[in-house]
Formats: C-alpha cells, sequence, structure tokens
C-alpha cells in the first residue's frame, strides 16, 4: 500500500502532468502537419492561379514534397556568421517557434474542448501575438549585417502599427459579448440566423480591418516589407540557415494558422455550424473549426498571388491614418449602439 | 501547495536575477533583453495571484509595446565600451550623489507613512469570490466608479504628453513630395489625357 503523500503528488500533480503533456502532443501533433501541408497549398493555390502545376514529382501530386523539404533543411549545415552574437542569434527563431506554438493554449477547437479555458483567453491571444516581433528584431540586430537590420527595423514599427487597430477591433468585439473568454466569444454568435448571426456581418468594416491587420501582423503580401526581396534581398533571416532557418519558416505559417483561427473565433463563428439544422449539426465542431481556418487561409493565399506589394510610407499611412481613427469610431459607435438599444450583454 | 511556491521562488528568483542583469550587462541590447524577461516573470507572478488580466495587459503594454520601443532605440546606438568607461570615475562622484539624495528622499517618504483611516474599511469590504466576478469586471467596477475622476486625469496627463510629444517632433520639410491619395483616386480621365487630331504631315 502507498504512503498517503505518495498518492496525493500522483493524484494532484503527476497524474493531471501527463494528462496535460498528452493534450498537449495532441493539439500539437496535428497542428505541425498542417503547417507542412500549408506550405504544400500554398505553392499549390498560386500555381493553379499563376497556370502552373506547382510541385508534383515528389511522391502522388507532389504530396511528399513538404517532407522532402523538411528533410533536407534538417540534413544542412548551421552556420552562425563570425560578427553574429550567437545566444540572441540562435535564440530568435525559437523564440518565434515557440510563440507561434503557445498561443494555441487557450484556442477552443469545439464546446469544451480547449486546454486552458482561462478568463483572459483574448487577451492571451493578442498578449501572444505582440510578442511575436521580438523574434525578428533579435535575429535582426543578432545577424549583425545591414539588411536584416534594415528588415527588422521596418517589421518592428509595421507590427507596432497595425496592432493598435488589431486591439480597437479586439474591443468592439467584446463589448457585443461582455466576456473575455474565447468559448464566450463563439457562443455569443450562437443564434437563429446561422451563420447571418456571427460577428463578421453586423461588424463588417471591422472585419476587414482585423483581416487586413492580420496580413499585416504576420507579414504576409502586401505587407511582407521586411523581407522585400528585391530590397532587401531575404530580410530579417538572410543569415539564417538550415535548422534555425526552418524554425523560422515554420512559426511563420504557424501564426498564419493562429490568426486565422483568432479571426474564425471573433467573427466566424468558431465551431459552429453555418445553420443548425439536421445535416449541418451532425458534424462535429472541431471540423467546422478547421474548414473555417482553411477558408480563411485561402484568402491568404489568394490575396498573396493578386497584390503587389505595399510601399512603405502606404502602409503606414494605411495603420495610422485609415485603420487606427476607423477602428477608433467603430469602438464609440457600437458602444453608442449597445448602450441606445439596451443591447448591452451581462446587465 | 507545493508546487504553487515552488513556481513563485522560480518566477520570483528570474525576475530578481534578470532584474539585476539589467543595469550589469555590458551591452545595452542585452540589458533591453533581460528587462523583457523580467517583465514577463513578474506577469508569471501577478497570474500566481490570480490577477491574470493585469499579467496579460503587463506582457501587451510593456513588453509588447513599451519595451518594442526601447529595443528600437538602444540597437541603432552606437556604443563605444572603452569610451563609456573613461568618465566613469569623473561621474562617480556626482552619480553616487543623486543616488545618495534619492535613497535619503525614499527614507523620508516611508518613515513619514502614516495609514489612512479609511485603509482598513476598505480592506476589510469584503471581496467577492473569483469564480462570481471576473478580474476584468472587478476592476472595471472601482475604475469606472470611485476611481473615475483619477482615471480621467491620467487619460488626459498621458493626451498631453502625446500631443507634447508630436508638436516637439513635427516639422514641415520642404521639397518632400507627398501623395495625396484622395487626389490620385478621383482623377477622371479628361484632367489626365489630352486627345488631339494630328493632321497630316504638320506634327502637333
Amino acid at each position: 500500500m502507498a504512503e498517503p503523500w505518495v498518492l496525493e503528488l500522483w493524484e494532484g500533480y503527476a497524474l493531471p502532468g501527463v494528462i496535460i503533456v498528452a493534450q498537449i502532443l495532441a493539439i500539437t501533433a496535428p497542428l505541425l502537419f498542417f503547417v507542412a501541408y500549408l506550405t504544400y497549398a500554398e505553392r499549390k493555390v498560386i500555381a493553379a492561379m499563376h497556370l502552373r502545376k506547382g510541385p508534383n514529382v515528389v511522391g502522388p501530386f507532389g504530396l511528399l514534397q513538404p517532407i522532402a523539404d523538411a528533410v533536407k533543411l534538417l540534413f544542412k549545415e548551421t552556420i552562425v556568421p563570425a560578427g553574429a552574437s550567437p545566444v540572441i542569434f540562435l535564440m530568435a527563431p525559437m523564440l518565434t517557434f515557440i510563440l507561434a506554438l503557445i498561443g494555441w493554449a487557450v484556442i477552443p477547437f469545439g464546446a469544451g474542448l480547449v486546454l486552458a479555458d482561462i478568463n483572459v483567453g483574448i487577451l492571451y491571444l493578442f498578449a501572444i501575438s505582440s510578442l511575436g516581433v521580438y523574434g525578428v528584431i533579435m535575429a535582426g540586430w543578432a545577424s549583425n549585417s545591414k539588411y536584416p537590420f534594415l528588415g527588422a527595423l521596418r517589421s518592428a514599427a509595421q507590427m507596432v502599427s497595425y496592432e493598435v487597430s488589431m486591439g480597437f477591433v479586439i474591443i468592439t468585439v467584446l463589448l457585443c459579448v461582455g466576456s473575455l473568454n474565447l468559448s464566450d466569444i463563439v457562443l455569443a454568435q450562437q443564434g437563429d440566423y446561422g451563420m447571418f448571426g456571427w460577428f463578421w456581418l453586423p461588424l463588417l468594416p471591422m472585419f476587414i480591418v482585423f483581416f487586413i491587420s492580420t496580413l499585416a501582423e504576420t507579414n504576409r503580401t502586401p505587407f511582407d516589407l521586411p523581407e522585400g526581396e528585391s530590397e532587401l534581398v531575404a530580410g530579417f533571416f538572410l543569415e539564417y540557415s538550415s535548422f534555425p532557418f526552418a524554425l523560422f519558416f515554420l512559426g511563420e505559417y504557424a501564426n498564419m494558422i493562429l490568426m486565422s483561427a483568432m479571426t474564425t473565433i471573433l467573427f466566424l463563428g468558431g465551431w459552429l455550424p453555418i445553420v443548425d439544422i439536421a445535416p449541418f449539426n451532425w458534424i462535429p465542431g472541431p471540423i467546422w473549426f478547421a474548414g473555417k481556418i482553411a477558408v480563411v487561409l485561402f484568402v491568404f493565399l489568394w490575396v498573396r498571388a493578386t497584390f503587389p506589394r505595399y510601399r512603405y510610407d502606404q502602409l503606414m499611412r494605411l495603420g495610422w491614418k485609415v485603420f487606427l481613427p476607423l477602428s477608433l469610431f467603430w469602438v464609440v459607435a457600437t458602444a453608442g449602439f449597445l448602450i441606445a438599444f439596451d443591447l448591452v450583454p451581462n446587465t | 501547495m507545493i508546487v504553487q511556491g515552488l513556481v513563485f521562488y522560480l518566477f520570483a528568483a528570474i525576475t530578481v536575477a534578470s532584474a539585476v542583469m539589467v543595469i550589469s550587462a555590458r551591452n545595452p541590447v542585452h540589458s533591453v533583453l533581460f528587462l523583457i524577461l523580467a517583465f514577463c516573470n513578474a506577469a508569471g507572478l501577478f497570474v500566481l495571484m490570480g490577477a491574470e488580466f493585469l499579467a496579460m495587459i503587463l506582457v501587451v503594454v510593456y513588453v509588447g509595446a513599451v519595451a518594442v520601443l526601447f529595443l528600437f532605440v538602444v540597437m541603432m546606438l552606437d556604443v563605444d565600451l572603452v569610451e563609456m568607461r573613461q568618465g566613469f570615475l569623473q561621474y562617480l562622484p556626482i552619480g553616487g550623489l543623486i543616488g545618495l539624495i534619492l535613497l535619503v528622499e525614499l527614507i523620508m517618504v516611508f518613515g513619514a507613512w502614516i495609514t489612512s483611516p479609511e485603509a482598513g474599511a476598505v480592506a476589510s469590504v469584503p471581496i467577492l469570490p473569483p469564480d462570481q466576478v471576473s478580474n476584468v469586471e472587478a476592476l472595471g467596477r472601482v475604475l469606472y466608479t470611485k476611481y473615475i475622476y483619477l482615471f480621467q486625469a491620467s487619460g488626459l496627463i498621458l493626451l498631453v504628453a502625446m500631443v507634447g510629444a508630436i508638436v516637439l517632433t513635427l516639422r514641415r520639410r520642404e521639397g518632400v513630395h507627398r501623395q495625396s491619395i484622395s487626389a490620385q483616386v478621383s482623377l477622371k480621365r479628361e484632367d489626365a489625357i489630352e486627345i488631339k487630331k494630328v493632321p497630316s504631315r504638320s506634327g502637333v
């Protein structure tokens, strides 16, 4: 018979620890799989829009291409430039990758299907996304080289600018929900009108502002100035090779999926079916959630194949002179509307 | 509770250690990075105390915005360590004097500390249990009722500081081509091009 304190230690700490680790693996393993195939999807989608074939050699339909890419990067030599400061140089890609993964702790995949159901979930996500800039700045500074440094400076200014309007968009949604919990945000969109009750319709301008800000936040086209090839060679990760480069790459794509998940939760009803009637509500929530993320990601890729890159002053103008006043106005307007028509939640 | 205690000491130790590193690191960029580490661990301490909203705000505001600007400035400084060392002994007396004055002032402030008679009454008001009222709600209730004037005043002070910073840095430079997007968009075909019938063998 075991001692009581051993039993307490097991039931109180060890067993929950094991369960949490298993849950973390159940989230990250599929996530990394999707990240790998997002790169494949990106190449295929853009190829189709360019009337090309895209990767089609490795495996059937080129399906093994992401694996071949990963293996190639793994077997290359990791080069740390002689003038770089090595600790920060290697910490930057790790930070980017870790930040892209820990955001998933609070994402609800279905009703009650969430690792950490914390009260300030949306703030947590916002904090994680605002930390993403450090990976870029550290990489640019530690490389001790002019193009990465310029790329890092651009990126820092860009991410800080677009975060402000993202914050206001989140506040607008929170005004309509009355809670910072991500599951509550999804449940507040549940109603009799199916997909027309989700926040994308009543808050349509904010939905557009948020989507464009996520493009800027993840350094995607048309806001990919930090890595603008034509003027900065490759931007902040110019000096990276092999696995540190792969970590940046994976981090960027995992961040794209995370931002799409955030868009889905805030505006597209999370795991809710498009209409709550028979054939649609048989499909489980996580599949709806993944499907909506896939739609948002497709738009990300579509934008990349369609738009040219913004000029830097136009980017700043859009962030500070267009989005910031618009989102600030919309916060005030939404608050006024909710008070005037007595629609404030939780009162 | 043992684990909570251990986690507390872990966060606290890292916070103190990185705070020491902020002032002792040779490289200013390393200093700022240690400062960020200290902020993150302080956020961890807030979470342990159940103040999750404050923890997240600390990360969003200080780590996500303020420290980015710090890093931005510090990265572009051209710091020569040898040159910095040269003036060290010269500035030591005045620096030490300022430190001493600050210390004396702090001692005076803390020595004259009197607990307000209201404080006991405020502290004895039962706080609603955390499962009934969330962090955000609890903060909002005092911030927008009892402390509304102080809250607004701090907002005004920040606004004035912001306006001041903009006024200080605003300058109109000559010879800069500015883009007027509305003028470009509202341009009509008739304004931009002119169609002329050119008779043969005579030119325009």
